[in-house]
């Protein structure tokens, strides 16, 4: 499978992060991707986004490119730190089955969002990618553009604990990192958000600052870590419980497998080990036991997707 | 004899396994082709980041025809027998041959294997190859089910003589072998086809891709030492670094910057480490100062703005990272500054080490009162041993470290001398990780050693006191690497422990016996890599004074040696044999012979001999173990063999005088009983 090649010239550089995002969308689009939107829970990457972890299992084609808004509690730095955020954006596309040309395709978007790749040193750098909350494992690259990260590139090969068949390409965009690069910016509540000429100038700060600021302190010493417990446990006891019901519902007298409620539950647990984790109460080795319970999750509904039609589950089978 | 050209293209396979591609493809290929009969004069592999090659010269157009003769049942076998040979063979009756066998007359086959075009064994063994690479991990892709170590794109393979090239027919997959390849990603994007070898890696370079990877280390080498020499600096060697980068460039062009001034200041380690982990820039050094003052970074393509862009985007990642690492160092010595190390490290009784063994500030104090104990016996000051102990960790609680953990250690050593910490002190912050592989420095400073031992040993006994001991493959807490470094530290220094007593101060809930045991088998696997027998180490393990490890390997390699001597091979075999005659007779006997043999009752020469030969052995043995000389023990012992095979050449053990036999017996008893106060002699094979 091939999807049209990319043109090889290069566009004007974009001069806001917003137009970067608009350019991506753009290109993913007009490569036939479905441009779907955020994820409405907490999540730490683009991946956790069902689109990218339910949709990669199963025999179905796919192809969707999402901007994701994802939050590392740990990495909250009172907005503060000229790179890192607490809650930052990933830009996701996620292809099953990988096209034979994705690296073109890959390669086509920087075109697209103003890298030159005739001026600048583009590399795939070896990056083992693993999920040890998702069960999930891929092989692929770090992606450099002169000597800074710019992309994770990915074919996956197993997620919950299931042989992807056929195989996903996920390509994972740091969307402040790399606009930042790209607008010559040095510090991310510097950047431009939307247009610098516009009326009402907005600069990346003027939107997150604060938010930042609130979540660093949230996140290190003002979270419930009792309630955030009793809640880890909660969604735990929750996603098992709707794994637990028969398929066939008896109000729509259709089989409805409630695989993605499930999910979400998983998605609650991961974010409140996250929130945890921030605030210091998990040691090093209830670390890799906590893991282990999110992990097993994951895996349930991985499990519970695939009897469902979009996981390839068919009446006849 | 035509020439084979094979190019396996992919996506970009990661520079760590090129190596080993390299030397598997063509081990694999010209051994498949060598086994199915076609001989080869050349080989000769080569990889860039997203291809194999395998090129080979002078392959013999075809395998041999072979004939070979099968004798078939006897004619009067029942016609099942000759139906069966039938079918294996292939044949019908009237092409068999009746001939006479040493039993009357047999059927035999006479059957042809003709020989087969190269094309087609080539097109088996490359599929084979391609089919069951061992890649250390390799990946499905699109809806295929063939794994490769990243998506294969295409197989270029042809055989080359006078009259031209051909196409080797093969379908991997859906992968059509074919004459074509592509050149550089982005210099020169495109397919073009290949006649054979030469055309192939002359077409390669007008496409901008070096094939082979000597080449382009060659060429980053040389680029980026002129451009230092320029500058009169010169690049820090980096073997490691230079493979990697020959891996990861198709047509290397290397670029040299400045570190801005602002980040001279910095550790010369902080600099590389930060340079070569993120970003595989080689350091570039000023060989007056010593100073790191600059970067080579090796771009994969030529640039219109010859590298500007690329290097202006690299020093602003550069900039980015030692902003970071500026940052941390200079709040770091502000801490040092105004709470010592000891103060950085405060924040450590928060830090859980383990749920079950407490936080690293308990852990610390555990050390600290280990190392006071083992000071004396290293040769170290115990206060000053405290001292060093309870800040060693402290750098732990370092930003640099937070954002380096490589660095641990080495930022410590660093931030005790800013605060004017002894000498000895900032050695062991940097040294008492050490030695962490089985090819790390082992340290010698006294202070050093007292630290590193106590770290490992109360890791060690720590986790064996709540029974989190390593099984299988799994060693999650590196116990393994723990005890090896134990036993390094301890022979390297030839320092006298007795482990036992030492497991217990440090953790009386520790079961001792099978830490030791442990240690023993660490000790098995460390000896053995220095070639000495796992049965020699066995020899001596039996003996007491086994948790003095110094004492043992001093025994084991003083046995080794011995045993590698013709004396020692012979005294080893008259050992048993006078071994098992005891044995054997004690069993039947039902006693113990073990002593009152008297020299009055021999009655050969040879006898009388032994007795002499045994008397002087003991002299010499029992100082020379009280000594700790085993190599004059195992001497002594050695002059034991020649008197010994006499004593059984000539002397047979059971007489009908029963005294006679009696005192024999208990002269053999002699034997074993000296013997085994040197080693367990029981215990080695053969």
């Amino acid at each position: 499978m091939s999807i049209t090649a990319p043109s090889t010239a290069a566009s004007a550089a974009p001069r806001s992060f917003q137009e970067i995002i608009l350019r991506l969308m753009t290109y993913w689009s007009s490569k036939g991707c479905a441009v779907l939107q955020p994820y409405d829970m907490e999540v730490g990457a683009g991946t956790f986004h069902p689109a990218t972890t339910l949709r990669s299992l199963g025999p179905t084609p796919w192809a969707a490119a999402y901007v994701q808004p994802s939050r590392r509690p740990t990495d909250g730095r009172y907005g503060e730190n000229p790179n890192r955020l607490q809650h930052y954006y990933q830009y996701q596309v996620l292809i099953k089955p990988s096209p034979s040309n994705l690296q073109e395709l890959y390669l086509g978007s920087l075109d697209a969002i103003g890298i030159d790749t005739s001026l600048h040193d583009i590399r795939f750098v070896e990056d083992d990618w693993e999920s040890p909350t998702l069960g999930a494992w891929g092989l692929g690259w770090e992606v450099w553009c002169d000597g800074m990260e710019v992309s994770q590139f990915t074919y996956f090969q197993q997620v919950g604990g299931h042989d992807c068949h056929p195989v996903s390409g996920e390509l994972t965009y740091g969307l402040e990192r790399l606009a930042m690069y790209i607008l010559g910016v040095d510090h991310v509540m510097n950047m431009p958000y939307n247009d610098p000429d516009a009326p009402i100038h907005l600069s990346y700060g003027d939107v997150f600052r604060q938010s930042e600021e609130q979540y660093s302190r949230y996140n290190f010493d003002g979270a419930d870590t009792a309630m955030l417990l009793r809640h880890f446990e909660d969604a735990e006891a929750e996603c098992d419980r709707l794994l637990g019901f028969a398929p066939d519902d008896p109000n729509s007298g259709k089989r409805i497998v409630m695989a993605q409620p499930a999910y979400d539950q998983c998605i609650k647990a991961s974010h409140i080990f996250n929130l945890l984790d921030a605030r210091g109460v998990i040691s090093v080795t209830e670390r890799q036991a906590y893991i282990g319970r999110v992990r097993a999750l994951a895996k349930k509904c991985a499990d519970a997707f695939v009897l469902t039609e979009a996981g390839g589950w068919t009446p006849a089978a | 004899m035509p020439d084979l050209l094979i190019e396996l293209f992919s996506e970009e396979i990661p520079a760590r396994m090129q190596g080993m591609a390299r030397d598997t493809l063509r081990k694999m290929v010209t051994d498949g082709l060598v086994e199915a009969g076609l001989t080869y004069a050349h080989a000769q592999a080569f990889s860039t980041p997203r291809r194999l090659v395998l090129a080979l010269e002078g392959l013999s157009a075809e395998s041999p025809t072979l004939t070979e003769e099968r004798k078939g049942p006897a004619t009067t076998a029942p016609e099942k027998a000759l139906e069966g040979f039938l079918r294996s063979t292939g044949l019908s009756r009237d092409q068999l041959e009746v001939r006479d066998d040493k039993k009357g007359q047999a059927y035999f086959a006479t059957i042809t294997r003709p020989g087969r075009k190269a094309p087609e064994i080539i097109a088996e063994v490359l599929e084979k190859t391609i089919r069951t690479f061992p890649w250390p991990k390799s990946m499905r892709w699109g809806s295929g089910s063939l794994k490769w170590v990243r998506p294969l794109h295409s197989i270029l393979c042809i055989l080359t003589d006078e009259a031209g090239h051909t196409v080797v027919p093969l379908d991997v997959d859906g992968i059509v072998a074919g004459d074509t390849t592509e050149g550089h990603r982005f210099m020169a994007p495109g397919r073009f086809a290949v006649t054979g070898f030469d055309d192939y890696a002359a077409r390669l370079k007008a496409a901008k891709v070096v094939l082979d990877s000597a080449e382009r280390e060659e060429i980053i080498w040389n680029g980026a030492t002129t451009l230092a020499f320029a500058r009169g600096l010169e690049i820090v060697e980096d073997r490691g670094l230079l493979t990697e980068l020959g891996g990861l460039v198709e047509w290397p062009v290397p670029l040299m910057g400045e570190i801005a001034g602002e980040f001279l200041g910095l550790p010369p380690e902080v600099l590389r480490t930060s340079m070569k982990e993120h970003q595989k820039f080689f350091s570039v050094k000023n060989p007056k100062t010593g100073r790191i003052e600059g970067f080579v970074t090796v771009a994969n393509r030529e640039t219109a703005d010859n590298g500007e862009t690329i290097l202006k985007g690299n020093l602003k990642v550069l900039s980015a990272r030692l902003s970071d690492a500026k940052f941390f160092w200079e709040h770091d010595l502000r801490v040092v500054k105004s709470e010592g190390l000891l103060g950085m490290g405060a924040g450590l009784s928060h830090v859980t080490f383990h749920n079950k063994l407490g936080s690293q500030a308990a852990r610390i104090e555990r050390i600290a009162a280990l190392a006071q104990v083992l000071a004396p016996l290293v040769g170290a000051a115990p206060d000053l041993a405290v001292q060093a102990a309870r800040v060693v960790k402290s750098d732990l609680r370092s930003a640099m470290v937070g954002e380096f953990p490589e660095l641990q250690g080495l930022m410590g050593s660093y931030y005790a001398r800013a605060e004017g910490l002894p000498e000895a002190v900032a050695d062991a912050c940097k040294g008492h990780y050490s030695p962490l592989g089985p090819s790390d420095d082992v340290p010698d400073q006294p202070v050093t050693v007292a630290v590193a031992l106590a770290d490992k040993i109360d890791t060690l006994t720590g986790f064996w006191a709540i029974d989190e001991k390593p099984t299988g493959s799994k060693d999650p807490f590196a116990l393994r690497r723990a005890a090896l470094g134990v036993i390094r530290l301890v022979l390297t220094n030839g320092l006298r422990l007795k482990l036992g007593e030492v497991f217990a101060k440090a953790n009386p809930a520790t079961d001792a016996a099978d830490l030791l045991s442990f240690f023993h088998d660490r000790l098995k696997v460390y000896l053995k890599d220095q070639n000495i027998r796992h049965d020699v180490i066995d020899a001596v393990l039996a003996m007491p004074g086994a948790d003095d490890l110094a004492l043992v390997a001093r025994r084991a390699e003083a046995l080794s040696a011995f045993l590698a001597t013709e004396d020692g091979g012979n005294l080893i075999q008259g050992f048993k044999r006078a071994n098992n005659i005891l044995t054997q007779a004690e069993a039947r006997d039902g006693v113990e012979y073990s002593y009152g043999a008297d020299p009055k009752f021999a009655e050969a020469a040879e006898e009388a001999a032994l007795f002499a030969a045994l008397d002087a052995a003991d002299a010499a043995i029992a100082p020379a173990m009280a000594a700790e000389d085993f190599p004059a023990a195992m001497g002594a012992m050695a002059a034991l063999r020649a008197p010994i095979d006499a004593f059984f050449t000539a002397v047979q053990i059971n007489s009908d005088n029963q005294l006679v036999r009696r005192n024999r017996l208990n002269l053999l008893s002699r034997i074993r009983q000296i013997c085994l106060g040197v080693a367990d002699l029981n215990r080695i094979d053969g």
